[in-house]
């Protein structure tokens, strides 16, 4: 894999997204309603995507394991707490005694 | 803004370690976060090399991630209009979800001068970055020596997990995120890891038909 070139390539993208509107402004007028509600959805969509595999599948294959189990523990105190250092404490926590047993 | 940094240092330190644990040098770790800065994409794209994803795969998804930036554009345009160029380009480099979400309540607080808000999100801007690269740099050169036993991988899902959460406000939010995981889980089988780019733009589609069914 051409690693610094997928950085390259990622990083130019990235740096583009963000400038986007911010260098635009005033040439071409203010981004469309409905490009605008569908950047809403990007965050909630893509990191469920990234969350449940990572959690219900091993090998390929759909799994109800300790990651599972863990990934619930972590959902809890990410919707009580909202603080990512203690979600992350907490999901690994679980994982370990989970597995322990 | 101490809170904010303090869930940074953990998600830097795991996107450090994880570029090393998927194969990388920690120096590609480092560059990585030097030249993207955008943690969620960064960790998405080493998930993905580590399973070997092809180039285009990896590059696609992580601009899907990233494609959020252009809404924060879009929001802090009007405050950055009198800028020059080559400042609108730095704090482009610079902008992320905490930067937003900081300087945009207080934009929202205080009828400031122009000058005062461009100082007032370059300050947040750059703690944030300088947090950010010492947090992955020490992850890096720490991840060759954290044993396998230790399951440190599963702190990715994790930290999305912590990030998704709070991501969903209503409805819309929900149905574009359960469709969205529930199709990846479906995806997980076909070739090339393009199950997560699929997955994820469906969801987005259903977030919008959602929305746009109940107004």
């Amino acid at each position: 894999m051409r690693v610094w070139l997928l950085f390259l390539v990622i990083a130019m993208g990235t740096f583009l997204l963000r400038l986007s509107v911010i260098a635009l402004w005033g040439k071409i007028g203010t981004v469309p309603d409905s490009i605008e509600r569908g950047l809403r959805f990007i965050p909630p969509a893509v990191l469920s995507a990234l969350v449940l595999p990572a959690v219900s599948t091993s090998d390929g294959y759909f799994e109800i394991g300790p990651r599972m189990a863990a990934g619930l523990v972590a959902v809890l105190v990410a919707w009580k707490t909202r603080n990512v250092f203690l979600t992350i404490v907490a999901g690994m926590a679980a994982l370990w005694i989970i597995q322990a047993l | 803004m101490a809170p904010i940094l303090l869930g940074i240092v953990p998600f830097g330190l795991i996107a450090g370690i994880s570029a090393v644990s998927v194969g990388l040098t920690p120096l590609h770790g480092v560059g990585m976060s030097i030249l993207v800065f955008a943690g969620a994409s960064q960790l998405a794209a080493l998930q993905l090399i580590g399973r070997n994803a092809p180039f285009l795969v990896v590059a696609a998804t992580a601009l899907i991630i990233n494609a959020r930036f252009v809404m924060y554009s879009a929001s802090l345009a009007p405050h950055f209009e009198e800028a020059s160029t080559g400042r609108k380009a730095l704090l482009s480099y610079l902008l992320t979800d905490q930067a937003y979400a900081f300087s945009i309540r207080r934009y929202a607080l205080r009828d400031e001068t122009v000058q005062a808000r461009l100082s007032y999100y370059l300050g947040a801007a750059i703690t944030l970055w300088v947090t950010w690269q010492i947090s992955t740099a020490v992850g890096a050169f720490l991840g060759t020596s954290v044993p396998d036993a230790w399951s440190l991988d599963f702190a990715i899902p994790l930290v999305f997990i912590a990030l998704l959460v709070p991501a969903i406000s209503d409805r819309a939010d929900a149905t574009a995120a359960g469709a969205a995981g529930v199709l990846a889980v479906l995806f997980v089988g076909l070739p090339y890891n393009l199950g997560l780019p699929l997955a994820a733009t469906t969801g987005i589609v259903v977030g919008i038909v959602v929305e746009r069914n109940r107004s």
